[in-house]
């Protein structure tokens, strides 16, 4: 699709117009501020430059508080691209484990972030079911609970990794639109059993409470399966930017049809045709076609350190750090090659491993000095391999705009600069 | 089911008669201790009833207010109708701010152009970068036009445009693509009928899970 086209301008595209790139350079600056102001607070001084003695506090520090705070020399910032109709991007670097914290979990909306009454919020839930019913908040918080830790990501993910590549570009910006939380709500199974969905239903629309009234299709597999309706992320109730009171969570599946601001369910027979799966959401593929309902993401993986705008301190031991993940279940393998893929080692995971969930990858690397290539590469449980950007677009085409999963790299040169390995 | 995390702990624990047949309090509590995470799901979930007779049921009116989605084959159109010309005016007086004076050119970033054919409706976007895409060469369907233009246009006053306005600028962009008359009366009856050129692009999902890259 075109660069300067409608795709670029309404989402994370890689061709931005110049009111947008000025922005974008804007939110890199301070990124990239914010990612040496962090790592300043995690390296403590050299002692031996420094005070000999450690630090004792000589008076009482500050009181308890109703709500903590970060840290005040902690700068941590998602960036966001565009305004009512654009993104903002997990700071990936800045992070470790595998869990994002509620206030930097990505966005990505339609026609910005509405304010809805919790006392007024209803949802629907209608069409070929026996009762349809209407349900309150409070309704929703007395079924059973269940909790579900998984990753969500934009399929528009990583455009900044398969097109218009730039070597300056940092692991938020490249793969920010996917992050982890635990989502708790009530299963879509419940709630459809209440309403007594029939057999003839076959897909569901989600409907969601924003000025886009963003609608998806959803197969009711799906939603007897694993589907959430959720109120609650990592164990507070969500944030308006992540659709409070209550949003669809779909583990596994694209970002898009996570419906937030969830405000009406209907069952049907056929899928709806909604906008957001035709004219968008769809993946050009060679041949001249168009896949639709494209749901599940494959694996992918990213290194997040060290990554542009990293110096690396001097020759030496250095832990290759990283996330990976797959909406088809479990990580089985991450593997990291320091030679741009000519040679490949296995990563350690982070146990335990969760599937369709962030898990992240160690990896000790001896850096002696020489220009190399680092690259991660994972395997899931369906004995999927995360593909070269090569093979990638070989099989579907450079122009194509969603999944893109293929392999990242990044350049170190011989004075431990690292930038984005920005080629095919 | 219960997601996969959940799996792998399929114990009936809670149930008082597990615990006399297992022999003893203290291996119904390892058990306990050991599927702490998941016991009240479990427990639940062997508790559950079909229903929980919590919410209510909807009224006939609430459903008619909420349920305004318009499918392929028509359903959820409401009466009424709108031609190209009639559309014209409200195009310029609602639309084209943002989307351009024409459709074709113009258009205001986010707002993505809505009028382009390809020669001969080539469908060129995995392989060039710089083909645009717009109702006239992409959308597949005619009817998604009604549904979004309803729920979401004009951006900033979404909701605001009858259901004739509507038909009469869907049937603007329709015919400034080329793809119905200007003369054409869309309704719900005829809007279902027009066939676009990239309908027969569309393919499933094809991806069948393991290690196949497609
Ligand atoms: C204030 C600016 C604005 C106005 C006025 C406006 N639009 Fe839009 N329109 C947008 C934006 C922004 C988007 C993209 C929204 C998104 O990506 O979710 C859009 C998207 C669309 C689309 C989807 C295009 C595609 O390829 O996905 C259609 C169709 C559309 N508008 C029709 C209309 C019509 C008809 C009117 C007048 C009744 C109108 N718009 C008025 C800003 C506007």
């Amino acid at each position: 699709m075109a660069d300067e086209g409608p795709e670029a301008a309404t989402d994370p595209g890689p061709d931005v117009p110049v009111t947008r790139r000025t922005l974008l350079a804007g939110a890199l600056g301070a990124a990239t501020a914010a990612f040496a102001r962090s790592l300043a607070a995690q390296m403590p001084a050299n002692p031996v430059q420094g005070s000999p003695a450690p630090q004792s506090p000589a008076a009482p520090g500050l009181p308890t508080s109703a709500v903590g705070t970060r840290a005040p020399s902690v700068h941590l910032a998602r960036a966001p691209v565009g305004a009512v109709v654009g993104e903002s991007y997990t700071p990936l670097q800045d992070l470790d484990g595998t869990i994002t914290p509620a206030d930097l979990h990505f966005e990505r909306h339609h026609a910005g972030v509405p304010a809805i009454d919790p006392v007024g919020y209803r949802l629907l839930i209608h069409g070929l079911v026996d009762r349809p019913v209407i349900f309150t908040l409070a309704d929703l918080r007395r079924f059973p609970a269940r909790s579900r830790i998984c990753f969500l990501e934009c399929s528009g993910n990583g455009r900044k990794g398969y097109r218009a590549m730039s070597p300056q570009t940092t692991p938020q910006q490249i793969d920010g639109l996917t992050s982890t939380s635990e989502w708790t709500g009530v299963a879509l199974a419940t709630l459809l059993a209440e309403a007594g969905i029939q057999k003839s239903a076959r897909w569901l629309l989600a409907e969601g409470g924003d000025a886009a009234l963003l609608t998806r299709s959803v197969p009711v597999a799906k939603a007897l399966d694993d589907a959430l309706v959720a109120y609650a992320q990592n164990g507070e109730p969500l944030r308006p930017e992540q659709g409070f009171p209550v949003r669809l969570v779909l583990p596994g599946w694209e970002g898009n049809m996570n419906v937030k601001w969830l405000r009406r369910i209907k069952a049907g027979d056929e899928p709806f045709m909604t906008r957001e799966e035709t004219a968008r959401y769809t993946d050009a593929l060679r041949g001249d076609e168009a896949r639709q309902f494209s749901f599940v993401m494959d694996a992918k993986s990213i290194i997040t350190f060290p990554a542009y705008p990293t110096v690396l301190p001097g020759r030496g031991w250095c832990e290759v750090r990283g996330i990976a993940w797959s909406g088809r279940g479990r990580i089985t393998g991450v593997d990291v090659s320091a030679d741009g893929g000519a040679t490949w080692a296995p990563a350690t995971l982070q146990q335990p491993v969760l599937p369709m969930a962030h898990t992240r990858f160690r990896y000790v690397w001896q850096w002696q000095g020489q220009p190399a290539t680092l690259m991660s590469r994972a395997t899931d449980e369906t004995g999927y391999v995360q593909p070269t950007l090569a093979t990638l677009r070989s099989v579907r085409g450079p122009g194509t705009n969603y999944h893109l999963n293929n392999i990242r790299g990044w350049d170190v040169d011989a004075a431990g600069r690292v930038t984005f390995a920005a080629r095919v | 089911m219960p997601p996969a995390s959940e799996r792998g702990c399929g114990f009936r624990i809670g149930d008082g008669r597990l615990a006399r047949l297992s022999g003893g309090l203290a291996v119904a509590l390892t058990v306990a201790i050991a599927c702490r995470q998941v016991s009240p799901v479990r427990q639940s979930a062997a508790a559950a009833p079909a229903r929980f007779g919590f919410g209510r049921i909807a009224t006939v009116d609430e459903i008619r207010a909420w349920d305004t989605d318009v499918r392929a084959d028509g359903r959820g159109l409401p009466p009424d109708s709108g031609t190209a010309t009639e559309g014209a005016a409200i195009y310029t007086a609602r639309c084209a701010a943002c989307h351009g004076a024409d459709g074709a050119h113009g258009a205001v970033a986010p707002a993505p152009t809505l009028v382009g054919r390809m020669p001969d409706d080539a469908f060129p976007f995995a392989t060039d970068t710089t083909a645009v895409p717009t109702v006239g060469n992409y959308w597949p369907y005619a009817t998604t036009l009604y549904d979004y233009i309803h729920r979401a246009m004009p951006f900033g006053s979404p909701g605001s445009l009858s259901p004739h306005e509507v038909y009469a600028v869907a049937a603007f962009i329709l015919a400034r693509n080329g793809i119905v008359p200007s003369t054409a009366v869309l309704s719900a009856r005829t809007l279902p009928l027009v066939r676009m050129p990239a309908r027969h692009r569309f393919v499933p999902d094809d991806r069948t899970g393991g290690p196949e890259v497609r």
